[in-house]
């Protein structure tokens, strides 16, 4: 086999966008080596799919030269396409065709004969375990089984390179591992694969990571390679009793601290330089913890790209412009509950779609100033779960009350008091900033002078000053985020509903985001947030895991890490316990 | 083999599609009901107030002749102002006012004079009631005479011959032009939906990264659409003879092979279309705006294409449409007039082979 499979040599893209020319590769030079897992990772908008099309020679460079397998992506473009697999983000499956007739789809285009193909589809059917679902509808799959679907359908050809663009998106973490077992067990064939990814933990299995952002590549290397170089540099406090968040803002204001997260219990922090260990004596002290609290923990990839990253200062992350809620903490309306009964309590939660229970007897409470996160795969039930508790579609049975109130019968005031933030970016793109500051607040009944001091205030907490005449769709995504945060905090609500704020947002962008959402958890306000990234759930207070219309476990997430502890696994990742607990589920109601 | 695979592709998902069925068949057949049955551009019973000023056996006997025609349901109306009433409130369509010296005049050289008043808000209804009522009475006037045995001498008299349409229906002027109309949904509407659909969904980028080549794709784009809509025709051809009863006086052969060009035409642009819109919502908005009004409005489907000002007029030339319906008309009430069907099928050519040329130069398996 040719090596490297795919050879990229100073190459530059540039794309004509509203006038202006964006340079989306910038004289990039890689190489990937044959029989292996490259990862090609950086933050959104770092210009992945673009060079994966350009790969593919679905697009041609405007300078340099891409050469896949020895062929040259601008005269020999067909060669390429018809030796490599490609899967592309949301991948062309024919949703009103079969799963059999998708794969019979390509199979016809790849040239396959009848007798090649019985066993192809056998073997196919096998590793993806869509057997049973052979005569089903492609529409009709789970997320996950989909994306299996459409590997199955870039395999059909025995490609010699396989290029997956973001393949887990939006797949549940069960799915996730099949997906990444199916493609280990095709590099055991010899098949060369390059993936994309925006989860640091992928670029992780991978046997070589191409680091990208900006349209350039950082570095290159195995994943070791990255995180020894922090050597010495990562640590955790153990928090004990002391809250973890106020430790992380305490821990924040070290300027030789460049990261810094929660996990679990921990609360975990990245240096600048190693020699900067020795102050952090001081700093446990002056946060009130034992010496002993600080241990030594190894340094993972994600700790690489963070550095690497802040390194660069890249510009979807945004300088740390230290948030407050409300400028002083007694500014903040609490909710009128009695002290120490829950802000939010759902009883008996039944929402049914014809015969389809949705959702099926949910139960939880959240006290005041708890960060719940609902996690769940697609399709389980945690958008209406979420629905319910904003009022926006009734119940079929149950309660969800959040304050006390229904908020589908409960007056505009009430609703004054919560704040929501939907999972898809729903500002005006074409108004500005100030414009859907102002539309907000009117939304809000704010206005007059109350009016002009919360959006002046909004602008210079989230440092969105400068872009007030910007039109929110023409801002960088990290910025966005902010507005949007802001247009949902603006009234001051003491109840914030936060659905998958984070999903696309490159992890600078979402550890600003969450260093917000703590600050105004200290405050007292109280956060409900679904997800599907498992470090977010780690930055919860609490956890709920939904699964088929029902909580299938909640708890701290130590707590949960703790009960699925096990001989063969000491140290369980949340994913661990995520998958462990649905497949639990799966095997006691299997039918 | 990838053309196979193509084509039962697009055909699993037109059957499965309801938006192919919808716009494919359920349209079709509504638009001929609507057009076959319930629009008529003829005027029948049009209410007509009958002011009859001074009552006397002639004028009792115009009067029947009148209630006695299929075009007119007359109402005796006592005097003008009522019937002038009645006029306003839209209960009549037309006024006949026959004077009280009616009976008087009538057997003097000048003759007697009748009053018309006709709403003319439609201009094209009031010049058809103005021509029934005009008819209706020279009928009357001939009868008299010839009941009272004296021959009426006018200068002139006209003798009317109505070709083509004797029956002067315009069902049968119609329903030929509707089945552009609908070819033209299916080959551009439904074609240009269906591509942007694929830009849309992502489906096509995974279809480029494959030895397809262009040619193929569009092949498996073309031919069950050709196939689809050519059948939508083939319905519409057995509705409109057997069902609505419209005369086919050309051939068949020479039918399927006009509206293959057509279809071609009509396929090209939708192709056309959706490969530079990329967007269903778009594509749909386009195609209505450049294929089906035009069909609608310029082909002389509904308007006669002679009577547009001179711009429109330039305009329908370049509307497919207009040769098509120009072509059907001519085939299934006049037979092969082969120096107007012979044009209309090399513009047609024209037009088709200029809309799928552009389409393959469009098409590129790149994403640029």
């Amino acid at each position: 086999m040719i090596n490297p499979v795919i050879d990229i040599g100073e190459v530059v893209k540039r794309f004509e966008s509203g006038g202006r020319t964006v340079t989306a590769i910038d004289r990039m030079s890689l190489r990937v080596e044959a029989g292996r897992i490259t990862g090609l990772v950086g933050p959104d908008a770092a210009g992945k799919t673009t060079l994966m099309r350009l790969i593919t020679g679905l697009l041609k460079p405007d300078a340099g030269t891409v050469r896949v397998l020895g062929f040259d992506s601008r005269r020999q473009a067909q060669d390429i396409q018809a030796a490599v697999g490609y899967m592309p983000q949301r991948f062309g499956l024919y949703e009103d065709l079969t799963v059999a007739e998708n794969l019979d789809l390509y199979a016809d285009l790849q040239g396959l004969s009848r007798a090649e193909r019985k066993d192809r589809f056998a073997q196919l059917m096998d590793f993806t375990g869509l057997g049973p679902f052979r005569g089903r509808q492609a529409g009709r799959l789970s997320g996950g089984m989909k994306q299996k679907l459409g590997l199955a359908c870039t395999l059909v050809g025995r490609p010699r390179l396989l290029l997956l663009d973001e393949p887990s998106v939006g797949v549940d973490p069960v799915s996730r591992r099949e997906l990444w077992a199916i493609v280990h067990a095709l590099v055991e064939e010899g098949v060369s694969v390059l993936w994309s990814t925006a989860y640091l933990d992928e670029a992780e299995r991978c046997d070589d990571v191409l680091l990208v952002s900006e349209g350039k590549l950082l570095d290159a290397g195995p994943p070791a390679k990255f995180s020894d170089r922090l050597q010495s540099r990562t640590f955790a406090f153990a928090v004990g009793n002391t809250d973890t968040r106020t430790v992380l803002d305490g821990v924040r204001r070290f300027p030789q601290i460049i990261d810094a997260v929660i996990k679990g219990a921990d609360v975990r922090l990245l240096l600048d330089r190693p020699a900067d260990a020795a102050r952090l004596g001081d700093l446990a002290r002056a946060l009130d913890l034992k010496e002993d609290a600080l241990r030594p923990v190894a340094a993972g990839f994600e700790d690489a790209f963070i550095a690497l990253l802040k390194e660069r200062e890249t510009t979807s992350a945004v300088p740390d412009a230290a948030p407050r809620y409300g400028g002083k903490p007694d500014s903040i309306p609490l909710p009128a509950v009695a002290n120490g009964a829950p802000v939010i309590r759902v009883e008996g939660l039944v929402r049914q779609f014809g015969t389809f229970k949705a959702v099926d007897g949910i139960d939880f409470q959240v006290a005041q100033g708890e960060i719940f996160g609902l996690l769940g795969p697609n399709g389980a039930g945690k958008s209406t779960t979420f629905k319910m508790l904003c009022g926006l579609l009734p119940p079929t049975d149950g309660k969800a009350l959040v304050l006390e109130i229904d908020l589908r019968r409960a007056a505009a005031k009430a609703r004054g008091r919560i704040g929501y933030m939907a999972q898809k970016f729903s500002l005006y793109g074409n108004m500005t900033v100030s414009q859907n500051f102002r539309f907000f607040a009117s939304i809000y009944g704010l206005a007059g002078k109350v009016r002009e001091r919360a959006i002046e205030h909004e602008m210079e907490e989230f440092g969105l000053g400068p872009f007030a005449d910007v039109n929110a769709a023409d801002l960088p995504l990290g910025y966005k985020q902010r507005l949007a945060l802001a247009c949902a905090i603006m009234h001051q609500p003491g109840v914030l509903f936060l659905d998958e704020p984070t999903s696309g947002v490159d992890p600078l962008v979402r550890r600003e985001f969450w260093h917000r959402i703590n600050t105004m958890a200290v405050a007292g306000v109280t956060i409900m947030v679904t997800t599907h990234f498992m470090e977010e759930a780690e930055y919860c207070n609490r956890i709920g895991v939904i699964y088929r219309g029902r909580l299938i476990a909640s708890g701290s997430p130590d707590r949960l890490k703790a009960d699925h502890r096990g001989s063969e696994r000491p140290d369980p990742t949340l994913e661990d316990v995520f998958v462990d607990l649905i497949e639990s589920y799966d095997r006691e109601h299997a039918l | 083999m990838r053309l196979r695979g193509l084509i039962r592709k697009e055909t699993f998902q037109i059957v499965r599609d309801p938006s192919s069925i919808l716009i494919g068949f359920v349209l079709p057949v509504v638009l001929l009901l609507l057009f076959g049955y319930g629009v008529s551009l003829d005027a029948k019973h049009v209410p007509v107030a009958l002011v009859i000023e001074n009552p006397t056996a002639e004028t009792s006997s115009f009067a029947a002749s009148l209630a006695g025609s299929e075009y007119f349901a007359p109402q005796a109306v006592p005097h003008r102002p009522a019937a002038e009433r009645a006029l306003a409130e839209g209960r009549v369509q037309a006024i006949v006012v026959l004077s009280s010296n009616f009976t008087r005049q009538l057997p003097s050289a000048d003759g007697a004079p009748i009053q018309l008043i006709v709403n003319g808000t439609d201009a094209n209804t009031a010049r058809i009631i103005s021509g029934y009522v005009d008819g209706a009475w020279q009928n009357w006037l001939e009868h008299t005479a010839l009941d009272a045995g004296r021959a009426l001498a006018p200068p002139v008299i006209v003798e009317q011959r109505v070709w083509f349409n004797p029956e002067v229906s315009s069902r049968n002027f119609l329903v030929p032009g509707l089945m552009a109309i609908i070819m033209t949904l299916i080959g551009t509407l439904l074609t240009a939906l269906v591509v942007a659909r694929e830009w849309e969904r992502g489906t096509l980028e995974a279809l480029m990264v494959t030895p397809v080549r262009i040619g193929e794709f569009l092949l498996g784009k073309l031919i069950p659409y050709f196939v689809l809509g050519m059948g939508g025709m083939a319905a519409s051809t057995v509705m409109a003879v057997w069902v609505f009863g419209v005369p086919f006086r050309g051939t068949f052969l020479v039918l399927l092979l006009v509206s293959s060009l057509f279809m071609l035409a009509a396929l090209g642009m939708g192709l056309l279309i959706s490969t530079v819109t990329k967007n269903q919502f778009a594509a749909g908005q386009v195609a209505i705006i450049v294929a089906f009004l035009p069909a609608f409005m310029l082909s002389g489907f509904l308007f006669d294409i002679a009577s547009m000002p001179t711009v429109v007029w330039g305009i329908t030339h370049i509307v497919p449409a207009r040769y098509f319906v120009s072509s059907l008309q001519t085939l299934f009430l006049a037979g092969n007039i082969w120096s107007v069907v012979a044009t209309d099928m090399a513009a047609l050519a024209m037009m088709a082979v200029f809309f799928l040329g552009l389409t393959r130069r469009k098409t590129r398996k790149s994403l640029e």
